[in-house]
């Protein structure tokens, strides 16, 4: 026993308490469990596409990769930057649509706008591909965050058994409330904590930021830098891109925009989001600091490069409050998760297929699949192994082939068909899953190509086979199945 | 005013331009690597244009915009 678990635990207890209580007065039907009743103001739409994008990857891998990588980190900063200068022109017309509709999930969106209830199906099987290995990264990093942070006192698995729990149960209760307020509590702590870690630690260490990044240039000359090949200025740029586009494309993050109470809200979080992104900066300045002082972890070993500086560094009290910080890094976005997950089952998957379905029993069906969702994720999280890497590259590269039945569909005449949409999606995927199956890069599919056209982002191939299938099925099909045309 | 919207192609363009042209590490600019340094102003950057672009989109001046 010591110092930190009691913090971790009270976190723990706090974050479920302040779930709960965000169910007080409100009806939890369908539109408020799952969509907030479309009530949320600038500050919860703002917390929860904070929330939703500070996960642990951003906290243990944004650390993670600036240790193991350097210079390339610096591409988490201007894709989530990017993401919300797109989301100023797309969220709006993309609310103001399911609103109309009464939307509840993203393959609603997708169904409603080309008339076609395939289309929702398959994106809701894209969805959760995508969404499953997300979750099971979320519980794989509270499981090292928890055991690393109490000293061994609680095993990852046991720590594991405990988060999903406490998800699924406020989860079943609050819906989307819940996260939202979850969300306030963990970006308080996780702004202090972050800075606090990102400027201490250098200064500690080396004396200043400037001297430890000088440090680190003469122990590892380019380290800062981006590669010459590799990881080059070509796979920045375009790795930037795809993520950007990719991003809105997770139904969790898609969902979080049906929240909102008014079109604007979007707009005026265009503007503060991408300062708040400047968090980023000190995860990397963490990551860096331990760059000199923890060395030697290499392989998946990076991402506990944040919690070895601090265990060398802190006393038990504080490694406790870094995790209690790592935990909420994981419950908010995995409740966002159950909840865009157990919704997309139970409203694309099951209600087409189940023509008596009522929004009362499609309701009641969501709540129950969210604790079964988080089982399923639970599993894969002991017994999924290595494969899930895998998995998580698909679904990251997976959802970014939604993006371009999107984006057309905001078009005054969109030229693509549902036919299009479909065929375009399929191909898509199917270009990814052998792509990052076979780990196959555009080096090695065409060792002719001139170097820095080698470094291009393979999704980049994948996207441009989707537009080429869409276009060429919608130009061919049935001009009798025109989609419907935008309204905004 | 729409037209300062094509503003926000600015910062965008200057992240994804940038590493092709500043992909050193010395001078450090406030202690960061310039790179790094130039990606911070960018993001800063596209805070300000946003600002301005909100401000002037018409959009949101008028009060309802119920569907």
């Amino acid at each position: 026993m010591n110092a930190a678990l009691p913090i971790i635990a009270l976190a723990f207890v706090g974050a479920l308490g302040l779930g709960l209580w965000a169910r007080a007065g409100h009806d939890m039907d369908m539109e408020q469990w799952s969509v907030g009743k479309r009530g949320f103001g600038t500050v919860l739409v703002f917390l929860l596409m904070a929330g939703e994008i500070y996960t642990t990857f951003t906290f243990l891998g944004g650390s993670g990769w600036a240790y193991g990588k350097g210079g390339p980190t610096y591409y988490i900063l201007c894709y989530l930057t990017l993401i919300y200068v797109i989301s100023y022109w797309l969220l709006p017309p993309a609310w103001k649509f399911a609103k109309q509709h009464n939307l509840f999930s993203q393959p609603d969106y997708f169904a409603a706008r080309y008339e076609s209830r395939p289309l929702g199906i398959l994106v809701a099987l894209v969805g959760l591909v995508a969404l499953v290995p997300y979750m099971v990264l979320q519980l794989k990093g509270l499981g090292i965050i928890v055991s690393t942070a109490s000293y061994g006192a609680i095993p990852p698995t046991l720590a594991i058994w405990i988060g999903a729990a406490g998800v699924s149960a406020y989860v079943m209760v609050s819906g989307i409330r819940g996260s939202a307020w979850t969300a306030v509590v963990k970006d308080i702590l996780i702004l202090a904590v972050v800075v606090f870690l990102g400027l201490y630690l250098p200064y500690h260490y080396y004396g200043g930021i400037g001297p430890m990044f000088s440090a680190i240039d003469q122990a590892k000359p380019g380290f800062l830098a981006l590669p010459d090949r590799g990881q080059s200025a070509t796979w920045f740029a375009s790795t930037t891109i795809l993520t950007a586009l990719g991003g809105w494309m997770f139904p969790h993050i898609f969902a979080s925009i049906y929240t909102a109470s008014d079109a604007r809200t979007f707009r005026r979080n265009a503007v503060f989001l991408p300062l708040y992104q400047l968090m980023l900066l000190f995860v990397f300045f963490a990551g860096f600091a331990a760059v000199l002082q923890v060395p030697g972890l290499t392989g998946p070993d990076v991402d506990l490069s944040l919690f070895k500086i601090a265990l060398e560094t802190f006393p038990p009290w504080f490694v406790g409050i870094v995790g209690a910080t790592g935990v909420l890094t994981a419950l908010v976005p995995g409740s966002m998760i159950l909840i865009a997950g157990a919704t997309l089952i139970a409203q694309n998957l099951y209600r087409p297929l189940a023509p008596n379905a009522t929004d009362a029993s499609t309701g009641r069906l969501a709540k129950i699949m969210a604790p079964v969702l988080a089982l399923a994720c639970v599993g894969f999280t002991l017994y999924g192994g290595e494969t899930i890497v895998q998995l998580l590259l698909i679904g990251y590269a997976v959802v970014t082939q939604l993006f371009p039945a999107f984006f057309f569909s905001l078009w005054r005449r969109n030229p693509l068909t549902k036919a299009g949409a479909i065929a375009g999606i399929l191909a898509g995927v199917a270009a990814v899953s052998v792509t990052v199956v076979g780990g196959y890069t555009l080096a090695k599919l065409f060792p002719g190509l001139p170097g820095p056209i080698q470094d291009l982002n393979a999704g980049v191939v994948a996207l441009a086979l989707n537009l080429a299938v869409a276009f060429a099925v919608s130009a061919f099909g049935n001009r009798g199945s025109k989609p419907n045309t935008a309204s905004a | 005013m729409k037209h300062l919207r094509w503003l926000a192609v600015l910062p965008p363009a200057g992240m994804l331009l940038g590493p092709y042209f500043l992909n050193r590490v010395e001078p450090l600019v406030l202690g960061m690597p310039l790179l790094l340094a130039w990606l911070v102003g960018c993001t800063v950057a596209t805070a300000a244009v946003m600002g301005l672009v909100y401000l002037t989109d018409p959009a949101n001046r008028d009060a309802g915009e119920e569907p």
